[in-house]
């Protein structure tokens, strides 16, 4: 054993380079573990977009699909339920939708949050814990609220959202109900889960 | 070095052991080989569509799902849906067959193993349990049994259950047997000849290459992720050697202290 | 109440660690200054790949347990759902049973460099008999996970092994369907075997690799010389003369062995999953079916040698438990070997032509047996494999004798080389 004439610097590079190179192995080790963990196809079959047809809905009714395991509302609003829309904005937490809530297709359309005003397409799981709202378009309800004028009310912990899913001022909801990817494959069927223009 | 004689018996040892079976298994019975090339897209694609049009009818692939098969195959989604799917699938399905499916339970009877004696086999995993020699050589080997309910019998399996479907592609053979000759020590090794009788509308040549793509879609089906790994095992091997380089340099570095 | 300062003088945060856990001393003692002879050859790398492998199996094991269902109706689907949808699915699985066989194929050849040195002797006793135990729990473990996916081989070497059981006087049939808690290999037996292959077997595994290298650490490594280092130390550090420092001069050498492992490993990982058949069996690839047994019949291959020898002894009154005995004494009798041999010197190289011969003759009659146990049995096999059997016992029970009057070399006062 003797450590006289020790190139330190040789010796040095090689530690660091073969400590590199190693380190650098274990990284691409790692991918096919964090790689499996994501959707698999099978989920993401089972999760693959659902058509929805809207010929059947009667106004002012609402008809409920299941899409990626979780409920997804079409409601076809009547003028007077869409009318709601402008009148209670000043109630809203966010009555523009800033909040990215909605594909961007549909943050433009307004205070209607729908490509189509007439239907109204959300997913039903409520902003707060992940309870499902139920449908309220019955006005006046002055059990939920002396101005009631349509919407949707969580009875978990009493959130309330607007025809437009959005939300209350002052509601434990923090955001407007999400509008799901969604689009038309023509004038009787809505398909959810493909944005509009992407296909 | 005493060790040398002991190390020289191990490694023969290790030798006779990993050729042995090698020896055992290479004579094999059967009579075609064949080598599947996945790589091969034109025919994996010839392939799929051959299956799809025969065999799919009553052979299901249940593990493979028809995106995944468009994907590897490179097969747009327009053109799988039109020649490939069954109208009422989705993309994501996995490609059943049209035929009534019994009970998960291999001992209780399915409707179609009534009509034929035995339910129609899903074939995802056939080249993997069989082999594609084993597919190759039975899809070439149907031969006319008057005394079979299906007026067919095959080399390979005998007693089949399923009628030849193939048959007006390849037409209908006649299985010669030959007296053994002189000189051929009884083992009955003599290869069985099987004659074309009625001619089908493929010749022999188109046939085989019919059968070869049919072959090589089933290896593909038995295992997608084949022409994946393959493809990523030169990468890692190199990166494994480039880090080898590195340590044994690193090794001879520091035993320089060593003496 | 006031803390000791750490002997080891460290500050910060590994000084503050140190104060309250051994972190430095654990170091010190199994790593940096735990000294191993410098005459280490390239057999010696086998224990420190066994560990890797052992790394790769819990790992790809915890993540194949993500994905597996342990369920008659469920298991083999979810295989190929591995196979197919989860993705890197198939890598994981590859890695995970082509590390199977090569964790036998590593732990023979660190077994084998133990017979040839003498690495048994004393003062290592213990450690040949927790390295005993730990590959007694690994067939255990390699059995439960050869089951795990339910095909049709899976299903029938359950039938088989479980079956071995059987053949207990009185008992037996009680035996085996308590093992299976069913008539046969079913839903149950699937699912316990997979509790047993996740959780249990893995536990005793690491605690039994632990104690192994705890015994070790505690009388140091053996030496293709067989001589002993603590003979000669440097007065003034304690040092071994002929010991060099676990790290960095091991650690180094073992990244090379690691690296020419891997490439191995990854070759067959990616260009030949199925080891021809050995490494995933082809009636593997149909789901299990009661009705239908597959035409070869064979175990793993690396029980082909034990599978050899159960065939091999005939049932004689009315019972077939010879075989059985014969196969675990064949296990058991390895435990025994520190005492059984009676030579003088340790290493293979100061030893006499009789123990060449016949480690020579047990290395090729192993083999012969794993090959012997894969081949469907015919009237010429079944004698090779008494043969076989007989030389395998003939080597351990005839030890004692031959390694006595065995003439030996005088063994050097210092290892003989460096590198």
């Amino acid at each position: 054993m003797s450590k006289e004439g020790v190139d330190v610097g040789r010796r040095r590079f090689l530690t660091l380079s073969t400590t590199v190179v190693g380190a650098v192995g274990a990284g691409f080790a790692a991918v096919p573990f964090i790689a499996s963990l994501p959707p698999s196809e099978r989920a993401k079959a089972l999760g693959a977009p659902v058509s929805i047809d809207i010929s059947k809905l009667e106004a002012g009714q609402m008809v409920v699909a299941v899409w990626r395991r979780q409920p997804v509302w079409v409601v076809r609003r009547t003028p007077e339920m869409i009318a709601t829309l402008e009148a209670v904005a000043g109630n809203l937490a966010d009555p523009d939708s800033e909040v990215p809530q909605q594909p961007d297709y549909i943050k433009t359309t307004g205070a209607a949050r729908a490509l189509k005003p007439e239907f109204m397409v959300l997913k039903g799981v409520c902003t707060h814990l992940g309870c499902s709202p139920k449908f309220r378009p019955d006005a006046p309800a002055p059990e939920i609220a002396a101005d009631w004028k349509g919407g949707f009310y969580c009875p978990c912990h009493g959130s309330k959202f607007d025809l437009a899913g959005r939300v209350f001022k002052g509601m434990p909801a923090p955001t407007n109900l999400p509008v799901p990817p969604h689009r038309y494959a023509d004038d009787k069927t809505i398909v959810i889960g493909e944005d509009t223009g992407a296909a | 070095m005493a060790t040398n004689v002991v190390v020289r018996a191990f490694v023969a040892a290790a030798v006779l052991g990993a050729t042995l079976p090698v020896l055992a298994s290479g004579g094999g019975d059967l009579p075609f080989s064949f080598k599947p090339d996945t790589g091969n897209m034109a025919s994996l694609q010839r392939g799929a569509r051959n299956y799809m049009n025969y065999c799919a009818g009553c052979h299901s692939l249940k593990y493979l799902r028809y995106n995944r098969l468009g994907k590897d195959l490179e097969i747009p989604e327009a053109s799988l849906r039109q020649h490939l799917m069954f109208t009422s699938d989705k993309v994501g399905d996995h490609i059943l067959s049209s035929m009534p499916r019994g009970s998960q339970d291999p001992t209780v009877p399915s409707d179609s193993e009534k009509w034929f004696g035995r339910a129609p086999p899903d074939l995802s995993l056939t080249a993997r349990e069989r082999g594609p020699d084993w597919i190759y050589s039975y899809l070439l080997s149907f031969y006319i049994d008057a005394s079979r309910a299906t007026g067919v019998n095959n080399l390979v399996l005998p007693g089949v259950s399923m009628p030849h479907v193939l048959g007006d592609l390849q037409g209908w053979q006649k299985h010669v047997v030959e007296a053994p000759t002189e000189g051929d020590h009884g083992g009955g090794h003599h290869k069985p000849k099987l004659e074309i009788v009625i001619k089908g509308a493929l010749t022999p040549a188109e046939y085989k290459d019919f059968v070869a793509d049919l072959t090589n879609f089933m290896v593909y089906a038995a295992e997608p992720g084949r022409n994946q790994r393959i493809a990523l095992g030169v990468p890692v091997l190199a990166f494994t050697v480039l880090f080898g380089l590195f340590a044994w340099l690193l090794k001879r570095e520091y035993w320089k202290d060593v003496h | 109440m006031a803390i000791v300062p750490n002997p080891h003088k460290t500050t910060g945060f590994i000084g503050w660690i140190d104060d309250r856990f051994p972190l430095t001393k654990i170091w010190k003692d199994h790593i940096s200054e735990y000294y191993a002879p410098k005459n280490f050859n390239w057999w010696y790398t086998y224990g420190s790949l066994a560990m890797l492998v052992l790394v790769n199996q819990l790992i790809t094991g915890i993540w194949l347990a993500m994905h597996f269902k342990p369920d008659e109706t469920l298991a083999f689907d979810s295989v190929e759902y591995i196979m197919r949808d989860v993705p890197w699915g198939n890598v994981l699985r590859y890695l995970h049973s082509t590390g199977a066989s090569f964790f036998f194929i590593v732990v023979y050849l660190h077994m084998f460099r133990g017979l040839m040195y003498g690495s048994s002797h004393k003062p290592r006793e213990l450690v040949w008999i927790f390295g005993c135990l730990i590959y007694l729990v690994l067939m255990a473990e390699a059995f439960c996970g050869y089951v795990l996916p339910w095909g049709n081989m899976s299903y029938w070497g359950a039938q088989v092994i479980i079956n071995l059981f059987g053949t207990v006087p009185v008992i037996g049939q009680t035996l085996v369907e308590t093992i299976q808690g069913d008539y046969t290999p079913a839903d149950a037996t699937l699912n316990r075997l997979f509790s047993l292959h996740v959780v249990a077997l893995p536990f005793v595994l690491v605690g039994l690799v632990i104690a192994h290298l705890m015994a070790l650490h505690e009388v140091g490594s053996n030496n293709p010389d067989g001589v002993d280092i603590k003979k000669h130390k440097d007065p003034a550090t304690g040092v071994p003369l002929d010991g060099v420092a676990f790290h960095p001069y091991y650690t180094v050498k073992d990244l090379v062995g690691v690296a020419a492992f891997l490439f191995v490993f990854f070759a067959v990982v990616f260009f030949a999953p199925e080891g021809a058949g050995y490494f995933l069996e082809k009636p593997n690839f149909t789901p299990a079916n009661p009705l239908s047994t597959p035409e070869h019949i064979t175990p793993a291959w690396y029980f082909g040698a034990f599978y050899a020898m159960l065939r091999a002894v005939p049932s004689f009154f009315n019972t077939q438990i010879w075989g059985v005995i014969v196969m675990f004494g064949a296990v058991l009798v390895l435990f025994f070997l520190p005492w059984l041999d009676r030579s003088k010197v340790k290493s293979i190289r100061y030893r006499g032509p009789i123990f060449k011969v016949a480690v020579a003759v047990f290395a090729v009659t192993f083999v012969g047996l794993n090959w012997l146990g894969m081949q469907p049995t015919s009237d010429l096999y079944t004698q090779l494999a008494r043969i076989g059997t007989a030389l395998y016992f003939a080597f351990f029970l005839a030890m004692p004798w031959y390694s006595k009057i065995d003439k030996t070399k005088p063994v050097p006062d210092r290892v003989t080389d460096g590198h």
